[in-house]
């Protein structure tokens, strides 16, 4: 199996300082893969690298057989990566269906199913489609940032820490959407500080410790690991 | 009452002027949160340009072309002229700075502003230069109600104004690029995530904001008829007044705050003294910056994290 996303001994600077090294990972296509790691580890900077936000200073970013290291994010996102951004980022000023279509931005066409779709996973966006995105409560504003990235129709869908913020219970179905994507066939990176859950539904794990990969394999190999139970897990 | 509706159709007129004006600064501010201290001389240029094209094809009192065709002309070159310089100053005085602390742009534009006074105090001297529309157009023509006439040439510069202002807010609300000027506006990186080029956006934003700017050079050459290497300075620094009165960053305030200070400055002339109208006009920016530094529209500055 070829990897649809990948990163190649990557280096990512900010200025001076040195935040990714030697980093290298892979999803492949429709496989669900965690990144996990404390604060500061590196983990945004990881899948900004995927989508270009930040460009590596050394290594190689490779999407469906295409090096995109130096690509545009427009590029990326034309082929298929979509992004949920850290704390949402949602455009406040705007309408939850604007919002939508800048999901959409890079497609020409009828957004009309997409829409649909959108509102099948997500009945409380339908039903605030008007409203500012800044008026609705976190946990709308979170699907409304999940909503977008769907718009686009990715095959590789990167998410920042999704159920940060959200109350238990939003948790619980924002894991259960993470799910519903991935058996639809999407490839999905994601960060998550909630170890347990995440480890729980990947297909595999990293682990991301001061800018270096410490630990990868399969989730269920992770899930058992002695170190990252004591660091993360909680057990 | 008479008088009152004469000042009431000075301050429209200037209105218009002004809150064209105020929407180039506060749409770049909006963006890029930048002063664009040069946008008064854009304005200017775009008011030299149509003088240049009313030169070229004869003059006020004899053109070679059907009056309605000039004028039109010299709005489309106005237009071009000052859009053509913001694409340019966006290119070469704001772009590479991009990254450098504030105060950089900032000085890059208070140069980018004295070089162009002084560009056109080269190529066209430092005497004032009429559009004499009088010759072109009978002043005497156009709506006369009772005793309140307006000229035809204030009606045409009124309409314009609300029009371009009518196409751009339907090109914010309704276009793509609108929509991605918003969303630029209000938080560049997540944009950036949306797959939106935002070096285009940003160029889009000072072409739209020159382009007006433009027209309204040409609108002050048609109505009140002083074009100078200098004319941009008072006027950006009011429109600059209009656009913080209104509330930086807002497309909606810049309309008001343009249309406030024209209003005022009409207004104060008419009734107290012109000698006072720049400190009545300036005295409502201290006012505002005081009381209300939001302005009317204030907007909300997005949550950085
Ligand atoms: N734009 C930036 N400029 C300079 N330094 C940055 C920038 N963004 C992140 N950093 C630094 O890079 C390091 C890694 O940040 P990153 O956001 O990737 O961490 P993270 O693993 O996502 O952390 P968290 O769990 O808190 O979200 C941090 O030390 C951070 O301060
Ligand atoms: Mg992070």
């Amino acid at each position: 199996m070829s990897a649809l996303l990948e990163l190649v001994d990557v280096d990512t600077f900010y200025g001076e300082i040195h935040i990714l090294q030697k980093v290298s990972l892979e999803v492949g296509p429709g496989e669900l893969v965690c990144l996990l790691g404390g604060n500061a580890s590196g983990k945004s900077t990881t899948l900004k690298t995927c989508l270009g936000i930040v460009r590596p200073a050394e290594g190689r970013v490779v999407f469906d057989g295409e090096d995109v290291t130096h690509a545009p994010t427009s590029h990326r996102i034309a082929r298929g990566m979509a992004i949920v951004p850290e704390n949402r980022r949602v455009f406040a000023p705007m309408t939850v269906l604007e919002n939508l279509e800048l999901g959409a931005y890079l497609r020409d066409g009828d957004l009309t199913e997409d829409f649909e779709r959108v509102f099948d996973l997500f009945p409380r966006l339908y039903e605030r489609r008007d409203q500012l995105a800044g008026t609705l409560s976190g946990g709308e504003q979170q699907m409304l940032a999940m909503g977008r990235a769907l718009m686009s129709r990715p095959r590789m869908l990167l998410m920042d820490e999704p159920s940060m913020g959200l109350a238990p219970v939003l948790v619980e179905q924002s894991f259960q959407i993470i799910s519903d994507v991935h058996a639809q066939g999407v490839g999905i990176l994601v960060v998550e500080q909630n170890a347990n859950m995440a480890l729980q539904i990947a297909d595999r794990g990293y682990v991301l410790q001061t800018g270096r990969i410490v630990l990868s394999g399969p989730a269920s190999e992770l899930a058992e690991d002695e170190d990252l139970k004591r660091a993360y897990l909680g057990r | 009452m008479e008088f009152f509706l004469q000042q009431l159709v000075n301050g429209l007129t200037l209105g218009g002027v002004y809150a064209l004006i105020a929407l180039g600064y506060s749409m770049v501010y909006g963006i890029l949160k930048l002063l664009n201290f040069a946008h008064g001389d854009v304005y200017m240029v775009g008011a030299f340009a149509g003088y240049a094209v009313l030169v070229a094809f004869g003059g006020p009192t004899d053109p070679r072309i059907p009056v309605v065709v000039l004028i039109f002309a010299m709005f489309l070159a106005g237009m071009a002229a000052s859009g053509i310089l913001g694409v340019v100053i966006e290119r070469f005085a704001y772009r590479p700075l991009r990254n450098a602390p504030r105060i950089a742009p900032l000085i890059s534009a208070v140069g980018v502003s004295f070089f162009l006074q002084n560009a056109a105090l080269l190529v066209a001297g430092a005497r004032f230069r009429s559009y004499g529309t009088a010759k072109m157009v009978d002043p005497s023509t156009g709506l006369q109600w009772g005793p309140l006439r307006i000229s035809i040439i204030r009606i045409v510069v009124i309409l314009s104004a609300v029009a371009l202002m009518v196409v751009l807010h339907l090109l914010v609300k309704r276009t793509k690029l609108g929509k991605a000027m918003r969303a630029t506006a209000y938080d560049r990186e997540a944009a950036a995530m949306m797959g939106i080029d935002v070096d285009r956006v940003i160029v889009a934003t000072f072409l739209i904001g020159s382009v007006l700017a433009g027209a309204a050079g040409v609108m002050v050459g048609l109505v009140f008829s002083r074009v100078f290497h200098f004319m941009g300075f008072i006027a950006g620094l009011k429109g600059f007044t209009a656009a913080v009165i209104g509330g930086i960053g807002s497309i909606p305030g810049a309309m008001m705050g343009g249309l406030l200070i024209g209003l005022a400055e009409a207004f104060s002339a008419g009734y107290i003294s012109s000698t006072f109208q720049n400190l009545i006009v300036f005295g409502l920016l201290i006012a505002f910056l005081l009381i209300r530094p939001r302005g009317i529209f204030g907007v909300p500055e997005p949550v950085k994290v």
